[in-house]
């Protein structure tokens, strides 16, 4: 627990936390963009290379900007009048502290389950490509088709509305 | 006695770095030597870039049949000291309605972001700052995250010019990393490794005088063509200069910024095609080793920056001779040609590695990348109606 793991949890939390608190969605994206980065230099500091520097490409890359853009498509830029919170704050708050809980207790039990493995577990590029495609490769492959199938699904949504528009 | 020499001046950099550290205490040398090159960097490249542009300004001029900037010093030379003094002491307006702070953040975080690009070329044998296993994979993470830099910048200006230009700036980048992405996982391929160092390593080898540069294989050849059309679009050069297309959007993104922070796109832009140009050589084009063998004594990074700088003559060739491309041309361009041209190259590239040594893979994979093109070609062309236009917008 080094001064830079606290100043990183310090960014993600802060990001996480700024992503609810704000009034403008764009700076509720933009500082959700913030807690990725921290998430990525998390793993960083685990000498998890590979998930670091693909938590940025993919979440800050592609999916901060897919936010970005669906906000800025649907209009929902504008700051909003009035406040933010929803009448059943409250009991969201319960339902995330108790989801909190479980996960937190989970991970705790777990540290005392797993067999003792040696204290920095090396896995560098080769070993995950080879586990991606050898041990892993049938749930590899639902995925990729699982995301054909989510692409396509798009390409037909956004076909309907052109053919409406002619 | 000649080949020392030429190995200490190959290693000219190396040598200095640890000449000057030497003169401190011990604890303090690994971290002073990191300093000294991260500085070198840092100053080494926008340096580059002042004289770049001066490079660009009086290269267009000739292409246009004018001389080019010829007042300031010896043959305009100095045009670049001026420039730098007139954007440091000119006012930073800031819009009233902009979004200050993300207003403010912008440029930093897309020069920063540019800058990282750098920390893993490999620029000379041995010079590299941070020799990681996944250093491509580094690389396109920091490429990515300007994307959002150049949103944040339109976006805040609160001006319709600068959305608009950060719009199709981000779109038209999404649609070609995709297309950089995977002409140089065909590289990866073939080497088996992330690592830019390994990569350059696998083409410093020699058959007869020639080397074994990717770019002289079939699948190299069109990798290198694809990355080199993703590579002008994503650094947004002409003839995909769409997001700044002065006769339409004034400035595209950075039309609100002024003085400084308007400089400081500029060199994000520049710095941006320096990063893009050596990855390219990195990948395709030997990186920092010798285009012939018996050119070896000649140092490593010489190479380098001698390649850096050709590709960024083809850029300004490039800006001057092109026309500029429509919104759709740019897209269907991107999805219906580059994009599966580029994923036939990986199954190209992957036939390559199966086949083993001989004469026959390189008839076999020339002979299916030719009629690839051939093909796409034609059935696009097929698809063009050549008539007058109707814009769904416009009447």
């Amino acid at each position: 627990m080094s001064p830079v793991f606290y100043l990183v949890a310090a960014l993600t939390l802060g990001g996480a936390l700024t992503a609810v608190v704000l009034k403008n969605t764009v700076h509720c994206a933009l500082a959700l963009t913030a807690a990725f980065a921290g998430l990525a230099l998390l793993f960083l500091g685990l000498d998890a290379q590979f998930a670091g520097f693909a938590q940025i490409l993919v979440y800050i890359g592609a999916v901060a900007i897919l936010v970005v853009f669906a906000i800025l498509l649907t209009r929902g830029s504008e700051t909003p009048q009035g406040s933010v919170y929803s009448r059943y704050s409250i009991s969201g708050l319960v339902a995330a502290a108790a989801v909190f809980a479980v996960l937190g207790w989970a991970v705790l039990q777990s540290a005392h389950m797993l067999p003792n493995e040696q204290a920095v577990p090396m896995a560098d590029v080769h070993d995950i490509g080879v586990a991606l495609m050898g041990r892993y490769v049938l749930p590899l492959e639902i995925l990729a088709v699982l995301l054909t199938a989510a692409t396509i699904g798009a390409v037909i949504v956004a076909l309907h509305e052109k053919e409406d528009a002619k | 006695m000649f080949d020392t020499l030429a190995r200490n001046f190959d290693q000219i950099f190396i040598l200095l770095r640890d000449w000057l550290v030497s003169f401190l205490p011990a604890g303090m040398r690994p971290v002073a030597g990191i300093v000294l090159s991260v500085a070198t960097i840092v100053a080494l490249f926008p340096g580059l870039f002042a004289l770049t542009t001066i490079f660009e300004r009086k290269g267009l001029g000739r292409i246009q049949n004018r001389i080019g900037p010829n007042r300031v010093g010896p043959f305009g030379l100095l045009q670049p000291v001026a420039d730098g003094i007139k954007s440091l002491t000119k006012e930073d307006i800031v819009p009233v309605s902009a979004n200050a702070a993300i207003h403010f953040l912008a440029p930093l975080v897309l020069v920063v972001a540019v800058f990282m690009g750098f920390a893993v070329l490999p620029m000379g044998r041995n010079m590299v700052l941070v020799d990681m296993d996944c250093a491509l994979l580094f690389y396109f993470a920091m490429g990515a995250s300007t994307e959002l830099a150049v949103f944040m910048a339109g976006w805040s200006s609160r001006n319709k010019y600068s959305l608009l230009g950060a719009m199709r700036a981000v779109a038209q980048m999404i649609s070609y990393e995709v297309v950089l992405l995977l002409s140089s996982v065909a590289v990866v391929m073939i080497t088996g490794s992330l690592s830019l160092t390994k990569i350059v390593a696998a083409q410093d080898q020699y058959t007869g005088i020639f080397p074994h540069w990717y770019i002289f294989t079939p699948w190299g050849l069109a990798g290198f063509v694809m990355y080199a059309i993703a590579a002008t679009a994503e650094t947004n050069r002409s003839p995909f200069d769409l997001p700044e297309g002065e006769s339409e959007l004034v400035a595209g993104y950075h039309t609100e910024y002024s003085g400084f922070k308007f400089a400081l796109f500029f060199l994000g832009e520049y710095l941006a095609m320096f990063s893009i140009s050596g990855l390219g050589s990195t990948l395709f084009l030997g990186g920092w080793s010798a285009p012939f063998s018996f050119l070896q004594w000649v140092p490593s990074w010489i190479w380098f920056f001698s390649k850096l700088m050709l590709s960024i003559f083809v850029f300004i060739w490039m800006r001057g001779t092109l026309p500029r491309l429509r919104q759709d041309q740019l897209m269907n361009f991107a999805w219906k040609f580059v994009l599966p041209f580029t994923i036939f190259n990986l199954m190209v590239t992957a036939l390559w590695r199966f086949m083993g040594e001989g004469w026959l893979r390189w008839v076999v994979c020339s002979a299916l990348l030719a009629a690839a093109y051939g093909i796409m070609a034609r059935v696009s062309m097929r698809r063009e109606h050549f008539e007058p236009r109707s814009y769904r917008y416009a009447e």
